[in-house]
């Protein structure tokens, strides 16, 4: 960002990258992703690289708002010097908190979560499947992440971007608004849960799992699902096939990754985040 | 009209359970008010709108079928039960008899609807007792729902059933004295002309039955009435207003503490002006409030509110990921113990006090509650509890009623962290990640722009 200014240059939109897009190895995969589609569409976008730090959600949701309005002001203030506008992010964390907590304190942005940005660019056509059937055949369930989906009300975006993929396309059996967490937000993501009869990621994946392979056994034996509230069950499917659960947000990709590891899954089922897949369909993760 | 003692006892019977009742309500108002104040004027056609479809329309109680419709029969019974109970007040008052007969075919459309309200009503509370006490749904178990609210819910579902039984024997035992006398009685009774044959045939038995039941069905409601405050029940009236006063900013929005914000801006611009402590009446400075809930009190009154308004009914810890996998948390835990707290702490009793009864039970299974400092806040919710929240506003989302659970658990976080410091250890190292490095891992800043590195390995080298 610092050179785009300095080059008297205005971005059309600021990439916020967020601490897991930065640090996390997994998810720098879809960091360089969702950059790799920004250039490809020729978005004139930046990003503030080491002057970026904490948003200060994971203070907040752990209840040290001292520490939280600290990190705040600091971005605000780094916002304010290069006159942002327009803010996109991969972290649904990071857009939660810009978008709705940010105002409180004098920061007011257009911010977009990268699932709706990705949509969008769908819908104008920038965006297609140029790499053609990549995913055709293959099994995705998408796990909302609560702080897109509950927290914001976005549950169609994603799910208008996978549908691009051609693939077949599955859902869980509590999705969109009765979504179960992935078990890390709330600063769960930093310290061992409290005990139980269970991790909250492994009933999640285990969930993911029974509506890939179609598996209506198991998605009875879940625990705390009202059959009241059952959904359609998929046809059942080989637990050998291949599969994929879709997510878009950096903790929930690795509570379900590591819960995908926990069942000894890791052969055939892989996560993705939205950006990766699109990458991948686009042909842009060569 | 035929002017007796029984309307002068009527009068003192109806004014004293009416008095009673707004005695407790008033209790439960100042209660809820010791609350922090929260200003929640304006919006007031989206707050409206909002409220005619969740509480008058019922709308979050759709998300499960088969309790929704028991639900809306009890609850469509019991608004047009109450038509009812303003023609049994006239005529108890002035000794007429059906004074709304006037109304001729809409006064038998709604005798007639009423009626099969009624039986309705009947086979709903058959089916919602039978799902609680046989079928045992599982959300109507867990240890806060033991003793007294397991209880508090089956006594609802007897008196509903003695209301309606009470209120055929009056029609039914009306309708045979006005056939054995000849005469026609205005109404429409497809139930209770089913029951005629079953009463006696005899006009001095029928008299007094009809009197009877008559009595039983009035004295029934101002009873009920008056048990409201003491019961979960309470919701049939608090459901209105805490709708209204429900939140509405989108959901992971957390609210700003204003008082932090002063001094953080203070902090980084020595310029600016903290705005003056609020000060008493009496002109000197007022206590400063603590940073977070220990207590009912710390609250904001809306959150108090909430917990009057609780149903009880478990949407929300059946949907609570942190209680699905076997965690001490339950949100609807914690909306119970605030409600209990108040009334240990302020006005408590109602009329009795049932809330407290069974509260051991309740905290059997959780770490020793600490009796000295017997606040909300370590007496009622522990620690363990609060941590295992994810804060995914699962619960938010399940409550029919608009009632926020989470609120409350991040407010007694706030507590815990900055009036306590007693975060457990791995989040304090998560803060002061964040404080030293920028971020809540401990990596060093200057990493920060490393990912791009690899972004076009192929084309750098
Ligand atoms: S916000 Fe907390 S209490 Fe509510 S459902 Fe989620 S984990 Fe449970
Ligand atoms: S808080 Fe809401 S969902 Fe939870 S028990 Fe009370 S009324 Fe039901």
């Amino acid at each position: 960002m610092s050179n785009l200014a300095a080059a008297g240059e205005e971005p059309e939109i600021l990439f916020w990258v967020g601490c897991a897009g930065a640090f996390d190895d997994r998810y720098k995969r879809v960091t360089r992703a969702f950059v790799r589609i920004l250039e490809h569409v020729g978005v004139k976008y930046a990003v503030l690289g080491m002057e970026e730090t904490c948003t200060g959600d994971p203070a907040k949701r752990a209840g040290n708002e001292f520490l939280f309005q600290m990190q705040a002001m600091q971005n605000i203030t780094t916002f304010e010097g290069y006159g942002i506008k327009k803010i996109v992010t991969a972290c649904p964390h990071c857009f939660n908190t810009i978008k709705n907590e940010y105002p409180a304190l004098g920061g007011n942005y257009e911010v977009i979560h990268h699932s709706t940005f990705l949509q969008q660019l769908i819908n104008e056509g920038r965006v297609g499947v140029a790499g053609g059937g990549e995913f055709k055949g293959q099994r995705i369930t998408f796990h909302d992440s609560c702080y897109l989906g509950r927290a914001n009300n976005i549950y169609e975006a994603p799910r208008d971007v996978l549908a691009v993929l051609d693939a077949d396309l599955v859902e869980m059996k509590r999705s969109k608004a009765n979504g179960l967490c992935c078990g890390a937000g709330g600063a769960q993501m930093w310290k061992e849960p409290e005990p139980g009869k269970k991790d909250i990621n492994v009933e999640r994946t285990e969930e993911a799992l029974a509506a890939l392979d179609g598996n209506a056994a198991a998605l009875h034996n879940l625990l705390g699902v009202e059959s009241g509230n059952a959904g359609a069950t998929p046809a059942p499917r080989n637990a050998q096939q291949g599969s994929i659960i879709a997510v878009s947000c950096p903790f929930c990709m690795t509570m379900m990754s590591d819960g995908v590891k926990n069942k000894e899954r890791e052969n055939n089922v892989q996560v993705f985040d939205l950006a990766e897949l699109i990458a991948t369909a686009e042909g842009l993760n060569a | 009209m035929h002017f007796s003692i029984q309307n002068i006892l009527f009068l003192l019977v109806a004014a004293a359970g009416f008095g009673l009742f707004a005695w407790q309500v008033r209790k439960i108002r100042a209660n809820i008010l010791v609350g922090r104040d929260r200003d929640m004027s304006g919006n007031v056609s989206e707050r409206l709108n909002k409220t005619l479809l969740v509480a008058f329309g019922q709308q979050k109680m759709f998300k499960r079928i088969t309790p929704a419709l028991l639900h809306l029969i009890v609850y469509v019974g019991f608004i047009v039960i109450n038509i009812e109970v303003i023609e049994i007040m006239i005529d108890g008052l002035f000794g007429t008899h059906r004074a709304l007969s006037f109304l001729g075919p809409l006064y038998s459309a709604l005798v007639g609807t009423n009626e099969i309200l009624g039986a309705l009503v009947i086979v709903a509370v058959a089916a919602f007792w039978w799902r609680r006490n046989v079928k045992g749904v599982r959300r109507f178990t867990g240890p806060e729902l033991r003793m007294w609210p397991k209880m508090d819910a089956n006594i609802i579902l007897y008196i509903e059933v003695i209301l309606m039984v009470a209120l055929f024997l009056m029609n039914a035992s009306d309708l045979k004295l006005h056939q054995m006398e000849g005469q026609d009685l205005p109404g429409a009774f497809p139930i209770s002309s089913l029951l005629t044959g079953l009463l006696p045939n005899n006009v001095g038995a029928l008299e007094i039955l009809e009197r009877v039941s008559w009595w039983a069905h009035i004295v029934g409601i101002l009873a009920f009435l008056n048990y409201l405050p003491s019961s979960k029940h309470f919701h049939i009236i608090l459901a209105f207003p805490n709708v209204y006063y429900s939140r509405l900013v989108p959901q992971g929005q957390f609210s700003n503490v204003d008082s932090i914000t002063h001094e953080v801006k203070a902090m980084m611009d020595p310029s600016y002006q903290v705005p003056a402590p609020a000060t008493n009446p009496d002109g000197s400075a007022m206590a400063p409030t603590p940073f977070g809930a220990k207590d009912v009190n710390d609250l904001a009154w809306t959150n108090l509110l909430n917990a009057y308004s609780c149903t009880e009914c478990g949407r929300c810890t059946s949907v609570c990921p942190a209680n699905i996998t076997g965690k001490l948390l339950s949100p609807r835990k914690i909306i119970m113990d605030t409600r209990d707290r108040m009334e240990e702490k302020y006005n408590s009793p109602l009329i009795f006090q049932p809330n407290l009864y069974g509260t051991e039970a309740k905290h059997a299974e959780q770490e020793v509650l600490d009796k000295e400092n017997h606040t909300l806040l370590r007496g009622y919710v522990t620690p363990e509890e609060l941590w295992a929240c994810t804060t995914c506003n699962a619960c938010v989302e399940a409550c029919p009623v608009n009632i926020n659970p989470l609120e409350s658990i991040v407010e007694m976080r706030r507590f815990l962290v900055l009036e306590e410091s007693a975060a457990p250890n791995s989040l304090n190292v998560m803060f002061s990640n964040i404080e030293n490095n920028g971020a809540p891992w401990a990596f060093s800043p200057s990493d920060r722009f490393n990912w791009a590195d690899e972004l076009y390995v192929a084309e750098k080298a």
